[in-house]
């Protein structure tokens, strides 16, 4: 059997470590070969996705477990469900057109080398695999933890005016919360030491694990408050605007895109499996803060000024819509969940693509109020961010629009009242992505940008597999769907919820 | 009753019984260390520095070579002075492998373009016309070798003394020497005399407050040796007050050398002052000493006093942890800010000692060698950035420090991770072992509280690398001095066994948990 997701993994650390020995004077050469080595990458991702068995009853595909650290019972272990492999193409897919669309960002700036910017996108890419793949809790979290370093020099190597600030932020907010799963990791490790007679990280055993209820809850929280620190769910958000606002357009894609889907899917593999007593016991909770955060993120994103700040907030909303899906335990609002996080990753890649081809025509500047009348001296990169806006605010025909629509559809099944309050969150999307359009392409051209050019070859390059992929799966969802779906369902069994049944009242009360 | 009489009675003389193969590499050690002061007494000065290091290097090796062969030795001897067991040979070689590094460092000549790091003349009052002669004629000394050799000497004997007076004279040896090494940097003499000083006065201090809880203690036994005070606690539960202050005392004068809150007071001060070489191997070797006597006290003698001893502990690790992390915070210059660090490190450390099971004991020792190896690196580092006046400790001459010199910058991010425990690093797998101990042992609030002096902690070290890396570099940024085969040794070492133990542990870890249990 073919180790495909160690070789997956391998191919990018392998090429981010050939990158960065390049010489320096070769800065070109640095890009051609990330570029290639992240274009391998993906076609290894495709050929092992179409092995990829959707009926398979195996809970993982593509095994492997060899022992690491066996004093304290842990494994590599990598195998990948449905969701993890979705997720593992997202992160192959967006590499490669953040490397071209990030061709010129390192350029402009004096600071750091280029060839260390894309080694390090390539190590990140490695590294995201992995934390998609492992099936043992503790090699989970050593990449959850790693993964951290190439985003902290992504940030403070070559991100804006703030970026010191935001790239320390951004490593001390996640490492409380990877303390604090530390600590609960710690102790799963004793529970099951304790209950087995045997300590164990392997993700089968764990689950089904007897825990007395207090033990569990604690445990829960831990890992619960690193993966809302890592989406982020409101009130653990406030790094990311820095964060995204102090990054590079490529950074922020990979942190946002993909990088904080590693928390929403932390939450469906490990909390909930794990811990499925406490998941109910707090799932009032949860859904509390999503819906909180969905309108606190929306709100905060109607009154943005700058757009990179905007589209940070306005994740934090649609990460609401994510949590909320996974913890209404319906079959369809968690299938829902995982369809928003690939169809979020790709808005957010086309949104803050889009935005930083603006600003480098800008001067660097990401204040929409800067900007007004685009549309008419670059009708081509108005029309992608067009697009990119309407993705975001999930329009129907785009994959955003399964995603949202299937949470809450799932929502509803279960909670009636939260999911009417949650549609109203629509609203206010609509209301903040077409004000940010209306504002910064439409009206006369502002003098300063007078003479702006339109988007070249490159650009249109990078954004075009963003916008296919968001109508070809938004027309047609099955691709996702079948292989998300027996994967959610496993979830739903070992949980142990069932979907409510539709009840049509007798009465006809419209209850 | 006692009488004088019963003292007069003659008895025949028998000959201790000595296990001279379980103690041979002490043995060799202190033998060594004679040696190296009939060198220094005998020899000319020009051809000292070569008999020196060939000396000390082959002690070292050869005493770490029998410390090899005679794993599994599980012996007292010396008529109950001296154990030799798992733990005590793992640390033995821990030190002596940390002490090998030490003394690269030591030996390195092509940093200070004066020559060492050392005083020309240690006798020399700074800034006297003697020093500048001295100075001028290029000498260089060779002192440090024979008081390094006692060093290693003590700290080998402080591991392994299974008998409080015996523990005693071990702490002496190992201390002064360290002392007197602490006063010899050839710049800024003023900082490291008075380092010296506040390192001898306060340690002399602290050893006084051990041998008075020694006197006490033997006042409760009747006997010095770690075992039967154990014995006699069980045969006399109700009246352990003298015991209770005798180890208390004890453990005040213990706790002074491990660096724990409240007795820390010396340690910024004598890692900033002494030069960066000695504070390396310091820093690295006295802790483990230190731990390990420690832990043979606490569980060897005390062990039955555990109800007695974990709360005052678990208040001394909780300060340990709170107080070295947030005030490394406020420091700026690095070898204070890694002093403070050590304190911190020396309180996660104490969470395993507190678990006061196998585990707890294995995972203490593996922190001990991970953080051992990582702080010898960051001291080596450390003595490459320099600029006219010295070393360059403050943390402004060491903006942009990592994009002028890409590698060094690396390796001391490396080291600063490891120290910060991020996963990976050896320093990960350490505060994982001593986590779960404390776990597994009931400690669960312990365990919270380390891991938010975690956070605490990461961010001094996260600083570090925002000044090397995030900063621009400026005029005053130092410069990186290639220095020779000896530190590059050193830091090649400590930077690949941070990794190898993050990534790999599982050898160590089998190697401390096959040490097994302090022999009773």
């Amino acid at each position: 059997m073919t180790p495909w997701l160690t070789i997956l993994a391998l191919v990018p650390l392998m090429g981010s470590v050939l990158v960065a020995l390049l010489p320096k004077s070769r800065p070109t050469l640095a890009k051609q070969l990330a570029l290639a080595i992240s274009l391998v990458t993906l076609a290894l991702t495709v050929v092992m996705a179409l092995q990829f068995n959707g009926a398979s009853s195996e809970p993982f595909q593509f095994v492997e477990s060899y022992p690491w650290i066996p004093a304290f019972g842990i494994s590599y272990s990598v195998g990948v469900d449905g969701i993890g492999l979705v997720l593992i193409a997202l992160a192959a897919i967006l590499v490669p057109i953040v490397v071209i669309a990030g061709w010129r960002d390192v350029d402009a700036t004096s600071d750091g080398s280029v060839k260390g910017y894309f080694a390090l996108i390539l190590a990140l890419e490695s590294l995201m695999i992995w934390v998609f793949a492992a099936t043992d809790v503790f090699m989970f979290y050593v990449f959850f933890e790693v993964m951290l370093l190439p985003v902290y020099f992504m940030i403070g190597r070559y991100g804006g005016p703030q970026r010191s600030y935001a790239a320390v932020k951004f490593l001390l907010y996640s490492l409380l919360g990877g303390l604090f799963m530390l600590a609960s990791m710690v102790g799963l490790y004793v529970v099951s030491a304790q209950v087995t007679g045997q300590g164990t990280f392997d993700y089968l055993s764990l689950i089904g694990l007897e825990m007395d209820p207090t033990t569990e809850r604690i445990l829960f929280l831990g890992f619960f408050l690193a993966f809302a620190i890592k989406a982020p769910l409101w009130p653990f958000h406030t790094w990311l605007p820095d964060a995204a606002s102090a990054s590079k357009p490529g950074t922020a894609v990979l942190l946002i895109g993909v990088l904080d889907k590693v928390g929403t899917f932390g939450m469906i593999r490990y909390c909930l499996p794990i811990f499925p007593a406490a998941s109910e016991f707090y799932a009032p909770v949860v859904i509390g803060m999503a819906l909180v955060g969905i309108f606190y993120g929306a709100y905060v994103a109607l009154n943005q000024n700058d757009m990179k700040r905007l589209f940070a907030y306005s994740s934090m909303s649609h990460f609401g819509f994510i949590a909320l899906g996974i913890f209404v335990f319906t079959t369809i609002g968690q299938s829902g969940s995982v369809v928003y996080m690939i169809a979020h990753g790709l808005s957010t890649a086309a949104l803050f693509l889009t935005a930083g081809f603006l600003m480098q025509r800008a001067n660097g500047s990401s204040l929409i109020s800067d900007f007004g009348g685009v549309n008419k001296a670059a009708p081509v990169l108005a029309g992608f961010f067009m697009f990119a806006a309407l993705s975001s605010l999930a329009l129907p025909g785009l994959v955003s629009f399964v995603g949202e629509f299937m949470v809450l559809l799932g929502t509803f099944q279960r909670y009636l009242f939260v999911g009417g309050i949650a549609t109203l969150g629509i609203v206010i999307t609509a209301a903040y992505v077409l004000r940010l359009y209306q504002k910064s392409m439409t009206g006369p051209l502002v003098p300063k940008l007078f003479g702006m050019k339109d988007l070249g070859g490159r650009e249109v390059i990078a954004l075009m597999p963003i916008v296919v992929l968001t109508l070809v799966l938004g027309l047609f969802p099955a691709p996702i769907l079948n292989v998300v779906n027996p994967a959610v369902d496993r979830v739903m069994k070992t949980i142990g919820a069932t979907d409510p049944s539709p009840t049509i009242s007798s009465e006809g009360s419209g209850k | 009753m006692i009488t004088l009489a019963a003292a007069t009675v003659d008895v025949p003389f028998t000959l201790p019984i000595v296990d001279y193969n379980a103690i041979a590499p002490l043995l060799i050690l202190l033998g060594a260390g004679v040696v190296s002061v009939l060198v220094e007494a005998l020899l000319p000065r020009g051809s000292r520095r070569f008999i020196q290091l060939f000396v000390v290097f082959g002690a070292l090796i050869a005493a770490l070579a029998w410390v090899f062969t005679i794993t599994g030795v599980r012996v007292v001897t010396a008529e109950g002075a001296i154990a030799i067991d798992g733990p005590a040979l793992l640390m033995q070689g821990a030190i002596v492998v940390l002490a090998l590094l030490g003394a690269l460092m030591m030996a390195e000549r092509s940093l200070d373009p004066s020559g060492d790091v050392f005083a020309a003349r240690a006798s020399a009052l700074p800034g006297s016309e003697d020093e500048k002669q001295f100075t001028a004629r290029g000498y260089l000394q060779t002192e440090v070798w024979p008081l390094f050799l006692f060093a290693v000497s003590g700290m080998v004997l402080f591991v392994s003394a299974n008998d409080l007076l015996l523990m005693f004279v071990a702490l002496e040896v190992m201390s002064l020497p360290l002392y007197l090494l602490a006063g010899m940097a050839r710049r800024r003499r003023l900082l490291s005399q008075e380092a010296a000083l506040k390192y001898f006065l306060l340690g002399a201090f602290s050893s006084a407050f051990f041998i008075y809880g020694v006197a006490l203690v033997y006042g409760y036994a009747a006997s010095t040796q770690l075992p039967v005070i154990a014995s006699v606690l069980t045969a006399k539960p109700g009246q352990t007050s003298l015991a209770l202050i005798g180890m208390a005392l004890i453990l005040v004068g213990l706790l002074f050398k491990v660096a724990a809150v409240p007795f820390h007071q010396w340690t910024p001060d004598v890692y900033q002052g002494a030069p960066t070489a000695v504070t390396g191997f310091m820093a690295a070797t006295v802790k483990i000493a230190a731990f390990g006597a420690l832990m043979r006290v606490l569980y060897v003698a005390f062990g039955g006093m555990r109800w007695d001893w974990v709360p005052m502990m678990w208040i001394i690790a909780i300060l340990t942890m709170l107080v070295g992390s947030i005030i490394a915070i406020s420091q700026s210059d690095i070898k204070r800010m890694l002093a403070y660090s050590s304190i911190a490190q020396a309180g996660f450390i104490l969470v395993g000692v507190i678990a006061a099971s196998p585990a707890g004991l294995a995972g203490s020792m593996f922190y001990l060698i991970a953080y051992g190896f990582t702080t010898i690196g960051a001291f080596a580092v450390i003595s490459l950035v320099r600029d006219e006046s010295g070393e360059a400790t403050n943390l402004s001459k060491w903006a942009g420090l990592g994009r002028r010199s890409p590698l060094v910058g690396s390796v001391f991010a490396l080291f600063m991770l490891g120290l910060a425990g991020i996963p990976l690093t050896s320093g990960f797998i350490g505060k994982f072992s001593v986590f779960a101990a404390a776990l597994a042992s009931g400690d669960a609030w312990l365990v919270i509280v380390a891991v938010g002096a975690s956070l605490i902690a990461a961010f001094f070290y996260v600083r570090v690398i925002v000044v090397m890396f995030f900063t621009e570099p400026g005029p005053l940024t130092a410069s990186v001095v290639v220095p020779s085969a000896f530190t590059t040794i050193a830091l090649a070492a400590g930077a690949t066994v941070t990794l190898v133990l993050g990534i790999l542990p599982q050898p160590v870890l089998e190697l401390v948990s096959n040490a097994g249990l302090f022999i009773r």
